[in-house]
């Protein structure tokens, strides 16, 4: 077990690699109730990499099927995703960009409502953020960062001990946002969690075109710990994120966690990944998918049966076909839906609007009533 | 009535609403110990504590973004840009997040935030300090935008834009800071300026000068030229660009028959030809001439020493007006 933090000198970085704790076959158990896991934990941990594996397949599928307008697949990052989650405390917050169905699913969120957002029926997905502490679908770059960052900063004055995780790609790392969001949240001693999926790829653009420094060193020069963590290790993932955010609750000291992880899809649905990167390169990270990966862990420690496997498979299945049914179930919202919400009170300029477009609407019988099933 | 002037009823307005609403709070560059580049929140740091007014590391794309994340946490942000020109890196918060935010979340999460923008020229300014910059926010639904002419309107406008349930954008004309008016600052929330209520300043027949910030001041004074030769022009002060008093301003022109914007902003897709259309739509059979524009060119705001080549003025007004007059 190694963990690379801006204490060490970049020549023992290098020998060391990323922060790692599921053992390859023949290394020693590793300690785990310094993690502060139970068994059922770590088949929690399984079961929901589980679910999300096959919510994220069907979500793809129903995209081709044309259920979906289009979907950023999510496979290859299951342990990131579920293993930061899995780290928090429910009352902390978090704050997704885009491809983060997998933290949704950790969440309890309803993936139907999740994924309004990609069947184009609501921008941002029609779940409560305020309930489940998991905010909007974020789609501008980076942009999410700042308000992760607002929200510490404004708990923190509240006196309320938490911590907001906010999740970006190694693409992020160039934007403007970023930066600014590391520099306030050390400036001002937020409880912020930055954490980093690098899946190599901003759509085309390859990590070694994005950024030259590694990752996680960036933080240094914010002024707060960076670590590097193998981000299709599910328990390295959650230690790295747990004592993240520790740090940020007890301490108001940011973390910025890199997850060294691959996008085994393309960007999205509607991206051509064959046209800049090779079969032999995703055949590569194939080979360390993170589900299978830890349940072989979980078989040879003896910590999950046969039983257990069946039962989770049974259950993922059902999970994936009450989204699909859901996803296909939901109609586009009301015509009066378009003018809800922009502001607390319709402004008399917008009210005529309004009144054209359901004039419109009625005169074409596309009056809402398409939205009854929704 | 006690001399009050813009600055200070701006910094009234900010000890008034920190004291009614104890989740608002002031943040960015300068506005602690300094009090602000022009003093606007003077006081106020001492007053309220560092908690409640703070000073941001100087990135304005953050400032906005993380308003965005204090609304999420209850708090009602009154975040300053310092000036006009430094407000562009915060539009894709602005315009991504902040206006957007109510709507995507179904009215679930509002953003009760002011950001308050020094704005536009006329005060021998350096480069980047002294644009116009208001279509681009009043071009953005979801927003709300506002700019006063007054020192009394200012206390007013930023006491409402602080208790809005939407988010506001406070363009504060900076060539009419420090200019002096008589008026009462009253504590508390009152008709006077309620958001998206124009008013007419001078009643007239003859005309309808509309205009809004800093040229409310310079249509006035074409007004008083114009008395001279017996032309009766009325002022309309917008106040409210979004929302917009469209009854106020067809009214008006019903009234005069004929009508001149005036803004300091260059003329293309400036607000003035969102006031024109506006007209065009609810007042075309009472017009007795076309809908002029007096504003500033289509040039990057010009140094200082030429700005007034560049500034809309009475005589400019009132060449407008000799030409829709006589039409």
């Amino acid at each position: 077990m190694s963990q690379r933090s801006i204490d060490h000198s970049a020549t023992e970085d290098e020998r060391e690699g990323p922060l790692r704790v599921l053992p390859v076959e023949g290394e020693p158990e590793p300690d785990l109730t310094a993690l502060g896991l139970k068994d059922q934990d770590l088949r929690e941990l399984y079961r929901l990499m589980a679910l999300t594996r096959r919510a994220d397949l069907e979500a793809t599928a129903l995209q081709r099927q044309g259920e979906l307008a289009v979907y950023p697949p999510l496979i290859g990052q299951e342990a990131a995703q579920v293993g930061s989650a899995f780290a928090l405390e429910e009352s902390d917050w978090i704050f997704p960009s885009y491809r983060e169905m997998g933290a949704a699913v950790v969440r309890g969120i309803d993936l139907v409502e999740y994924l309004h957002f990609y069947r184009a029926t609501w921008h941002g997905g029609t779940y409560d953020s305020n309930a489940h502490r998991f905010g909007m679908v974020s789609v501008p770059v980076g942009s999410q960062i700042l308000h992760a960052v607002g929200y510490a900063m404004g708990a923190k004055l509240d006196g309320i001990s938490l911590c907001s995780l906010v999740y970006f790609g190694d693409g992020a790392t160039s934007e403007g946002d970023f930066h600014e969001g590391c520099n306030f949240a050390a400036v001002f001693r937020s409880p912020v969690v930055f954490f980093c999926q690098n899946n190599q790829w901003a759509i085309s653009v390859p990590l070694s075109a994005q950024t030259v420094a590694p990752i996680w060193r960036k933080a240094e020069a914010y002024g707060f710990p960076g670590v590097q963590v193998d981000g299709n290790d599910v328990l390295a993932v959650y230690r790295a994120t747990r004592e993240a955010a520790i740090r940020a609750r007890d301490e108001g000291l940011p973390t910025l966690i890199e997850a060294v992880t691959y996008r085994i899809g393309p960007h999205s649905t509607a991206d051509d990944a064959t046209r800049y990167r090779s079969e032999e390169e995703v055949a590569r990270w194939r080979s360390k998918d993170p589900v299978e990966r830890y349940r072989g862990w979980l078989i040879r420690s003896d910590r999950a049966d046969q039983e257990f496997f069946d039962g989770v498979e049974e259950e993922a299945g059902e999970f994936a076909a009450r989204m699909r049914a859901g996803v296909i179930a939901s109609r586009p919202r009301p015509v009066e839906e378009l003018f809800e919400w922009v502001y607390a009170e319709l402004p008399e300029t917008l009210r005529r609007q309004r009144d054209e477009a359901l004039e419109f609407a009625r005169r074409n019988g596309r009056d809402g009533s398409e939205a009854e099933h929704a | 009535m006690p001399e009050v002037t813009m600055v200070k009823a701006l910094n009234e307005a900010l000890r008034d609403s920190l004291s009614e609403d104890d989740r608002a709070l002031i943040l960015g560059e300068d506005v602690g110990k300094l009090g602000g580049v022009f003093r606007v929140t003077d006081g106020l740091q001492a007053e309220f504590g560092p908690d409640r007014v703070f000073d941001t590391p100087l990135a304005e794309a953050a400032i906005a973004g993380v308003s965005v994340g204090l609304c999420m946490a209850g708090w009602h942000p009154v975040s300053e840009m310092q000036f006009d020109g430094f407000s562009y890196p915060a539009l894709d918060q602005v315009i991504s997040h902040v206006a957007k935010y109510r709507y995507r979340s179904r009215g679930r999460q509002p953003m009760p935030l002011v950001i308050r923008i020094p704005y536009s020229g006329g005060y021998g300014g350096a480069e980047h300090h002294n644009d116009s910059p208001e279509a681009y926010y009043a071009h953005t639904a979801g927003l709300k935008v506002v700019t006063p002419s007054t020192a009394v309107d200012a206390y007013h406008l930023l006491r409402e834009a602080i208790a809005d349930p939407d988010p506001v954008v406070f363009f504060e004309p900076k060539s009419r800071y420090w200019s002096k008016e008589d008026g009462e600052l009253a504590d508390g929330h009152d008709d006077a300026a309620p958001i998206g209520k124009a008013r007419i300043l001078r009643s007239g027949t003859d005309c309808t000068i509309v205009a809004y910030g800093a040229m409310v001041a310079k249509a006035l004074a074409a007004a008083e030229e114009a008395a001279q030769d017996d032309v009766d022009l009325e002022v309309l002060d917008l106040r409210s660009l979004v929302p917009l008093d469209v009854e106020a301003l067809a009214g008006s022109v019903r009234k005069t028959g004929r009508a001149i914007v005036v803004h300091e902003a260059p003329m293309t897709a400036g607000f003035g030809a969102e006031i024109a259309a506006r007209i065009m739509e609810d007042a075309f059979d009472f017009l007795e001439a076309p809908v002029l524009r007096v504003t500033g060119y289509d040039t990057p705001y010009p140094p200082a020493t030429i700005e007034s080549h560049y500034l809309p003025n009475a005589e400019r007004i009132l060449a407008a007006v000799d030409r829709v007059v006589n039409y």
